[in-house]
């Protein structure tokens, strides 16, 4: 895709509130073009998803802004993204790609090839004249992941795209999205898995109920924490150390009035 | 028991000469249904699209309205186009009052609920499990609209045959304004009850054979539309 770049981007003390609950609270961060690969990790409710569909303009917040570089009439076409469910349309694996071509304005000339060429970087070829739905799940989420990146977009959101995935799909799809960064694009993803997190992050963006509590380059991160909470995530401990905050009168008043189930 | 083999013979035997008397039925009870199937269509279509994509004050109440004239008795639809198209009524200076037009009007007021409901249904069915993708992708409302509508063309399609199904059956409200006039008015159902009342089985047999095999022929056709479709889907 050509086009002014919409790097870097930033939002602006964000908040958001689901269901009389604030599920984002005063976020504020930037994003550049480096690192390439950016994780959003955080224990269910802490607000990764909803993060990200508010970067993606999914979600508009009830405060705060998001600001991006370039043309905002060009902003559609330069970001994609991966939902932990592939929604995939009606039709052949290679018409959905189609479609995705045709939104995004592409001329009907080039729709094929670049579909094909979609379909052959993810492994789908033999599958394109096969109704999508009939894929396997991991299928799914490659043809999802190849119509995303069929549109070259220069940012790819993933939200937790191996979440429902066998270890070999998840390998496969995660070999993609270092084809993608590799490619410059810039991948910005939600994950639950530590392991993944660890093979894939340039950085680390920790969220804690609706906050975000630290960002940090990932070997950093993971060597030394600066944040407790990220501590004990790390170590499997999030949910001791809470009880144990909570015995001891030190956990944060406005943070408990949040439901760990409100968002994930 | 043998008379009625006998009747069921003699309209076979009608039909299979396609007999005139029974054609001119035919025909004309086709071209009402498919005409008020159209109109329906024309008028439910971007209605049931509107009510599935949009949401306005009141719309509930609208929902709730269409789904209850599902059910209208289809009497009470003949008795009230008759009032508005009867001379005395607000639409009687058009003098369409027994003629196959105020059967086709009655026709489209009871078929639009129909193909306003079920088509609304799918439409906002599939419209919550696509609009995040949809928006993702960049898609404009028209581009969002004809995605959906083609993905669900076979439910459409299958609201259109419960549709026609209502039409093509209905005998209370086209016998109220269309009088069943002889080479007029008179269709299938119409025939059907007078034919029946007047003891003449054979040609009521007839046209109950034509209205079954209407009702199988449609049936089949939407059938093979979808298997035609599934086909093409994965080309």
């Amino acid at each position: 895709m050509t086009g002014a770049s919409p790097l870097p981007f930033h939002l602006r003390d964000i908040g958001l509130s689901r269901g009389g609950k604030q599920v984002l609270k005063g976020i504020s961060v930037s994003f550049e073009a480096v690192p390439r690969k950016t994780v959003i990790i955080g224990p269910n409710g802490a607000g990764k998803s909803l993060l990200l569909q508010v970067c993606h303009g999914l979600v508009s917040p009830d405060s705060g802004t998001v600001e991006w570089s370039g043309d905002e009439a060009d902003l559609s076409r330069a970001q994609s993204m991966v939902f932990q469910r592939p929604v995939l349309f009606r039709r052949s694996v290679i018409a959905n790609v189609i479609l995705a071509l045709k939104i995004a304005g592409f001329a009907r000339s080039e729709w094929r090839d670049r579909a094909e060429e979609a379909l052959r970087r993810t492994g789908l070829s033999r599958y394109a004249a096969t109704p999508a739905r009939s894929l396997s799940f991991g299928e799914q989420q490659r043809l999802a992941l190849a119509r995303a990146l069929a549109v070259e977009p220069k940012i790819l959101f993933l939200d937790e795209p191996t979440a429902s995935l066998d270890p070999a799909a998840a390998h496969l799809v995660e070999s993609l999205i270092e084809e993608a960064a590799a490619a410059d694009v810039r991948i910005i993803m939600t994950s639950h898995d530590l392991n993944q997190t660890r093979r894939l992050a340039d950085e680390i963006i920790f969220m804690h109920r609706g906050r975000i509590k630290e960002r940090a380059p990932a070997d950093r991160f993971f060597a030394s924490p600066e944040n407790d909470l990220a501590q004990a995530f790390i170590n499997g401990e999030l949910l001791w150390w809470r009880r144990r905050s909570i015995f001891n009168g030190i956990e944060d008043e406005n943070d408990s009035a949040i439901c760990d189930d409100a968002a994930s | 028991m043998e008379v009625i083999w006998q009747a069921i013979l003699a309209s076979l035997s009608m039909l299979l000469t396609l007999d005139d008397r029974l054609m001119e039925v035919i025909v004309l009870s086709l071209k009402i249904s498919l005409t008020a199937l159209l109109i329906a269509s024309l008028i439910g279509l971007p209605l049931s699209a509107c009510l599935a994509l949009t949401r306005f004050p009141g719309r509930k109440f609208v929902l709730v309205s269409f789904n209850a004239l599902m059910g209208l008795p289809p009497v009470v639809v003949g008795l009230v186009v008759y009032l508005l198209l009867s001379r005395s009524g607000p639409f009687g200076v058009f003098n369409l009052l027994f003629t196959p037009t105020a059967m086709i009007i009655a026709q489209i007021v009871l078929v639009t609920p129909i193909i306003v409901s079920l088509s609304r249904e799918s439409l906002e069915s599939m419209r919550h499990e696509y609009q995040d993708t949809l928006r993702s992708l960049g898609a404009a409302p028209a581009q969002a609209v004809t995605v959906l509508v083609w993905d669900v063309r076979f439910t459409l399609a299958t609201a259109h045959l419960a549709g026609f199904g209502r039409a093509i059956s209905e005998v209370g409200a086209v016998m109220i304004v269309g009088g069943n006039i002889d080479h007029l008015t008179r269709v299938m159902t119409t025939t059907i009850a007078l034919e029946a009342s007047k003891g003449d089985l054979v040609v009521a047999l007839g046209l109950g054979i034509v209205l079954v095999a209407l009702s199988l022929a449609v049936n089949v056709l939407v059938h093979g539309l979808r298997s035609m479709g599934e086909a093409r889907a994965a080309t």
